[in-house]
């Protein structure tokens, strides 16, 4: 690099030479000068473009920078065609800071695997490869130290920072018998983790892999540019020569300067910027995502989610925590704390959900001999003797067949009336319980201008009660798993732009398959639903749809950014060459300057907070 | 199965889109994506095709970019 530099340096002094001898009229040492200025920086690009001859293969840079530098020596240009290599050759070393930068912070990003691990042997410990650690070697990892492979703690307890998986900034405890994932690191104890995954199954390495992977399912921009530069570098090489040809043979123009403007045009004809800068911008996003601990499995899903116009919400395991809870108890002549232990006991030996949330709620249980003549109502309820007292507790069919009269079903959730002796005791309202985050996340993408569907397989009412909590524009309830993709391909034809659907990953596949882009809520390390989404959640919380829907966005902006940028220059460029406004500075500009340029920005793709 | 190469001193993301389109069109490949950034060539190949891709992939790259290093990534 200080090579190069210095070689930069001495062919610019050269160069200053040459100029000044040419202005005052020494034309043979001015050339001298020049030609050795042109030499110096120029003698790879002329060396390369030689031997790429002699491979068969035209028109690279190179070629086409030897070949509009000579021009402009036989056209009489010759402080030109040395001033232009060398910012050419300038031109080419910022660009090769830029990828070189954009490389490191990609390398940065993805260095969350570890490159050894310290597994426990016999007599202390030795350090290893991670991918020769076997499931079941208990590996040591030290305050500072990244967790190399997934595992259970065996022994010790720290907290550790899960940042790089899931962008959460704030460490959590870890300790024996806690799972914990590679590429988190141990911030303050020493943990003796139980090995249970092998490396290239652990967490780390297959979040890298689909970072990596990304780049391969190509968006549309994306395969857009691929097409464009095939066409267009042949298409401005042609022209070229037509421009240098056609003016002087068909109008009886000279040729000097119609060549010279085509000379131009081949400088110009180099599609790189936009070849890089596309799927830079691209990756930057991909990488910002992670970073906050979601996976977009590939830059078509980033533009997808740019261009979303509704998303449709699965209700439980997305919205609601899928774990039900006593949310209301009304009792009539005894008190909350008793309605609740008589329910409870004669829900004692049930294993339904709705049992397993009475006797969570209730901190004394009747003990187990006190609880006899238990009698089971498929579909209604059930009754026993509690205390000595006969309790019946169940839905409304039961109180009606056994003429006890009972208060109106709220609309939220699934209300367990309770007879005590034959007589109306109160109702307790058991329900499933809204996601912290889930309404700002609804409303967040509301003021984003997005239709917001909530689809559920519950009942109406328990459905609307929840969306009308959580604010969402529409409630499809009383579905069943086929309905929900009939459901789903019902919005997307009424849709303008794309259409994602987010659910937890476990047991709708087939609509998240069905959607633009399928999210997935997955639990760190549930493979299934890293499977068939496009996009993970790493994090349960829905609130980070929102942060990939905005970077996503930013992404696109700059992408489109990049991509008139480039193309505005090079016309324009074009433009002005053919007309003979501009000269080879400006071309050379329009080729590396772009290039520079549209890294740069893009590289703020990859900085998004 | 899955193979990585890793194409060293990779500098032109023009030259890497050239790569990528001629590897794709061997035979035995089923699929290949050259990461300009992460320098790295992820092809999917066919069992019986492996050697002969392998020598395919290495002329390509030494056509279009002969300063390239091709080097296969440790599994």
């Amino acid at each position: 690099m200080k090579k190069r530099i210095a070689l930069l340096c001495a062919s610019g002094v050269l160069l200053a030479a040459g100029i000044v001898l040419h202005h005052i009229g020494q034309t043979v040492p001015a050339l001298a000068v020049c030609v050795a200025s042109y030499l110096l920086t120029g003698w790879r690009v002329l060396w390369k473009a030689g031997r790429n001859i002699a491979h068969g293969k035209v028109f690279d840079e190179n070629f086409l920078m030897a070949l509009a530098t000579v021009g402009a020596f036989i056209v009489g240009e010759y402080p030109e065609a040395a001033a232009v290599m060398l910012f050419y050759q300038i031109g080419e070393l910022f660009e090769h800071m830029a990828v070189d930068r954009s490389r490191r912070s990609i390398s940065e990003l993805m260095e969350i695997c570890p490159d050894t691990a310290r597994r426990k042997t016999p007599d202390g410990s030795e350090i290893v490869d991670p991918e020769d650690v076997q499931i079941g070697d208990v590996v040591l990892v030290s305050p500072g130290e990244r967790i190399p492979l997934d595992g259970t703690v065996r022994e010790g307890s720290a907290q550790i920072d899960t940042s790089a998986l899931t962008g959460e900034p704030v460490p959590r405890a870890a300790g024996a018998g806690d799972a914990v994932h590679s590429g988190c690191i141990c911030l303050d104890g020493t943990l003796e983790i139980l090995v249970e995954k092998a490396f290239s199954e652990s967490t780390a390495s297959k979040i890298m892999e689909l970072v990596e992977n990304a780049a391969a399912r190509k968006s549309r921009s994306e395969n857009f540019i691929t097409r464009f530069a095939a066409w267009y570098t042949p298409a401005v090489v042609l022209s070229a020569v037509l421009l240098a040809l056609v003016p002087p043979l068909a109008m009886h123009e000279p040729f000097q300067p119609w060549i010279y403007r085509a000379l131009n045009f081949l400088v110009v004809s180099c599609p790189c910027a936009l070849v890089i800068s596309v799927p830079l911008s691209f990756f930057g996003g991909v990488g910002a995502a992670s970073r906050h601990g979601v996976l977009v499995k590939g830059s078509v899903y980033l533009e997808a989610l740019a261009d979303a116009s509704a998303v449709v919400l699965d209700k439980t395991g997305t919205l609601t925590e899928g774990v039900f809870e006593v949310t209301n108890v009304e009792a009539h002549g005894i008190s909350s704390q008793q309605l609740l232990r008589y329910a409870a006991g004669a829900e004692q030996f049930s294993s339904h959900p709705i049992a397993v949330s009475l006797r969570s709620a209730c901190g004394d249980l009747p003990p187990e001999r006190d609880v006899t003549d238990v009698k089971a109502f498929a579909g209604k309820g059930v009754g026993a003797t509690v205390c000595g007292r006969q309790v019946l507790c169940g839905n409304q069919v039961l109180m009606r067949e056994i003429g006890v009269p009972c208060a109106q079903e709220s609309d939220i959730g699934t209300v367990v009336h309770v007879a005590l002796d034959g007589q109306y005791a109160g109702c307790i309202t058991v329900s499933d319980r809204i996601k912290k985050g889930a309404a700002e996340a609804i409303r967040a993408l509301r003021a984003n201008g997005l239709q917001t569907v909530m689809l559920s397989g519950d009942r109406k009412a328990a459905a609307n009660a929840v969306g009308g909590a959580l604010g969402v524009d529409e409630v499809h309830a009383e579905l069943l798993p086929g309905d929900k993709v009939a459901q789903l391909e019902k919005i997307i034809s009424a849709q303008s732009g794309k259409t994602v659907y987010v659910g937890d990953g476990i047991n709708d596949a087939p609509v998240l398959a069905r959607a633009d882009v399928g999210v997935a809520m997955g639990a760190l390390g549930s493979d299934a639903a890293i499977e068939a989404a496009d996009v993970v959640l790493i994090t349960d919380e829905i609130g980070k749809l929102g942060t990939v829907m905005t970077i996503a966005r930013k992404t696109m902006r700059i992408v489109r950014e990049n991509i008139a940028f480039a193309l505005a220059v090079k016309l324009g460029v074009l433009a002005t060459s053919a007309l003979g406004l501009t000269g080879l500075w400006l071309a050379v500009f329009a080729d590396v300057g772009v290039c520079v340029l549209a890294i740069l920005n893009a590289l703020r793709a990859l900085r998004m907070k | 199965m899955k193979k990585i190469y890793i194409l060293e001193e990779l500098c032109c993301a023009n030259c890497a889109a050239k790569i990528e389109k001629k590897v794709v069109a061997l035979d035995g490949v089923q699929s290949a994506n050259v990461n300009f950034l992460t320098t790295k060539l992820i092809l999917e190949v066919g069992e019986d095709a492996v050697t002969e891709v392998d020598a395919q992939v290495r002329r390509i790259v030494r056509k279009i970019e002969p300063d390239v290093v091709v080097r296969e990534a440790r599994k």
